[in-house]
């Protein structure tokens, strides 16, 4: 793009004598359009374009997403639990088209060619860019569970990416008999929405307490601790006391290998037949991240604090799930919440100007029963040490909430829900 | 787009010609940075279209005052006694400017 940006032209023009300058012929207006990028339709990636433009409406912005709907993670528990069916939880891009003028390009963004600039797309498409985002979430470490690759997961679905896999495992738990076992098998740390597996029992467990009472959720765990604990097992032992049991990873919980051809999952060298198998496997960034040469060992993006820009490459930003983002969690929110600041950040960068103050949040509810809410909320800001929680902030709802506030929460994870979706997607 | 940062480019070199210095165009990225992240709960520019309250229509006041509240504990919440402790009040005073700007 042309290197005189609008706010030094602008200082530029404010410098010389104004009416001479407008009055010289040859002055044209610089080309200040510039291109960005955005890779991935998601809580990040859609948030990061719709506020590109927010910030700036000159800016060219093209979204690179290969899904024409978007199915949210979000919810997708409750529609487990039967208390919403799947177009609840669909979204679509036309009006990020219509009303904010993004372009969207329905394609797969494969590999980036960070010295030339370019993204290149399966279709065979080659788009060169100013500023690239990428909002990839996540992909799976296949066969980290011994037997657990994509045709397992046909039998034994994740459902941790929104869409077909949520309607098998729905459709899994109706055909399921009474008296079946269900087991879910959370990964370690870190993974996607820390605690959505848990959200993810108790949805079930509501399903299974109305239809099939003598069934079973076995939580099988890689770890002996996980979000919002104490407020979910208290709520477990009050609703679900004979249907949900969940196994630590040091108490024999760690799931290391399935058999989707005899249902069976095997923890701690213990063989389990299973009814139903939920295995959210362990996980790195998505696909184009790690082809890109954008990750670290652990396979996650590590990426400047403050503007998200890649460490690896320059004019190369990652939100989101894939960005190691200090101390947030790899969470809707938070991914919304960092495609805010990245926006602001490149927009700033290209007119020449600093983003004084850094600030994310993460809200997040859990739904226990339709009436049962729980939530953990911070306020992040930059520090030494990256992104970090504000002290005496935050934190989980208070344990002995009377029963009215887990009512308000739940009635507020939908308003969220609602909430988040339209300022995304509206 | 009815409020933006950036002041379109024709209608500044006009406004910039007759009056303006070039240093009043320093964007103040602060109220919006710190407000931004509300929209999740509250909707875009504060405009709920669900059970969370909306932020739209209140004046800058009514907002930094149940704010405040929230964060002293004066007024009892979900998770907004949580979340405006977060905040100094100088930073509260700027988000309810920001929302209470917004049509």
């Amino acid at each position: 793009m042309n290197n005189i940006s609008r706010r030094r032209f602008i200082q530029w023009l404010g410098s010389a004598s104004a009416l001479g300058a407008l009055g010289a012929p040859s002055l044209a207006l610089p080309n200040s359009k510039a291109r960005i990028i955005v890779v991935g339709g998601g809580f990040g990636g859609a948030t990061c374009a719709n506020y590109l433009k927010r910030f700036d409406p000159s800016l060219d912005v093209t979204l690179i997403e290969q899904s024409k709907q978007f199915y949210t993670c979000p919810f997708s528990n409750a529609v487990l639990g039967g208390l919403y069916d799947m177009d609840f939880i669909r979204h679509d891009y036309a009006k990020l088209q219509s009303k904010h003028h993004i372009k969207l390009i329905q394609d797969k963004a494969s590999t980036i060619d960070p010295v030339k600039q370019t993204v290149r797309t399966t279709a065979g498409r080659t788009l060169s860019y100013d500023r690239l985002v990428l909002s990839p979430g996540i992909d799976f470490r296949w066969n980290a569970i011994e037997g657990y690759d994509p045709a397992a997961s046909l039998i034994m679905p994740h459902a941790w990416k929104a869409g077909e896999q949520t309607v098998l495992l729905r459709k899994q738990l109706h055909e399921m008999r009474d008296g079946g076992v269900v087991v879910i098998a959370p990964p370690a740390n870190p993974f996607r929405c820390p605690p959505g597996p848990y959200e993810r029992a108790s949805m079930i467990a509501h399903y299974l307490k109305q239809h099939k009472p003598r069934s079973k959720v076995l939580i099988l765990d890689a770890k002996d601790q996980f979000s919002k604990q104490t407020l979910f097992q208290d709520a477990w032992d009050e609703f679900y006391p004979d249907i949900i049991e969940w196994v630590p990873g040091s108490q024999g919980g760690r799931v290391t290998a399935v058999d989707p051809k005899h249902m069976t999952v095997t923890a701690d060298d213990e063989r389990i037949k299973t009814d139903v198998a939920n295995i959210i496997p362990p996980q790195l960034a998505g696909d184009i991240a790690h082809r890109s040469g954008l990750t670290n060992d652990q396979g996650w993006c590590p990426v400047n604090q403050k503007t998200f820009e890649s460490t690896i490459y320059k004019n190369v930003h990652v939100i989101g799930d894939a960005s190691i983002a200090g101390k947030m969690p790899k969470s809707g929110f938070a991914a919304s919440s960092q495609g805010k600041v990245c926006a602001a950040e490149i927009v700033a960068a290209l007119h020449g100007d600093t983003v004084g103050t850094s600030s994310w949040v993460n809200t997040c509810y859990s739904l226990i029963t339709p009436d049962y809410g729980i939530s953990v909320a911070a306020v992040y800001r930059l520090s030494d040490e990256g992104i970090v929680g504000v002290k005496g902030a935050g934190g989980v709802g208070p344990r002995d909430a009377p029963r009215s506030t887990r009512r308000m929460e739940a009635i507020y994870a939908e308003g969220w829900y609602r909430s988040i979706t339209a300022d995304i997607f509206g | 787009m009815k409020q933006k940062p950036w002041i379109s480019l024709a209608a500044f070199t006009t406004c910039a010609a007759l009056i303006l210095p070039a240093t009043a165009l320093a964007t103040d990225y602060r109220p919006a940075m710190l407000a931004n992240p509300c929209a999740g709960c509250h909707g875009p520019d504060g405009d709920s279209p669900g059970s969370i309250p909306s932020l739209k229509g209140l004046t800058a006041d009514e907002i930094a005052s149940s704010m405040k509240a929230y964060k002293a504990d004066r007024r009892k919440g979900t998770v907004m006694n949580r979340i405006a402790k977060g905040y100094t009040d100088e930073e509260i005073d700027l988000m309810a400017g920001y929302f209470s700007r917004k049509p």
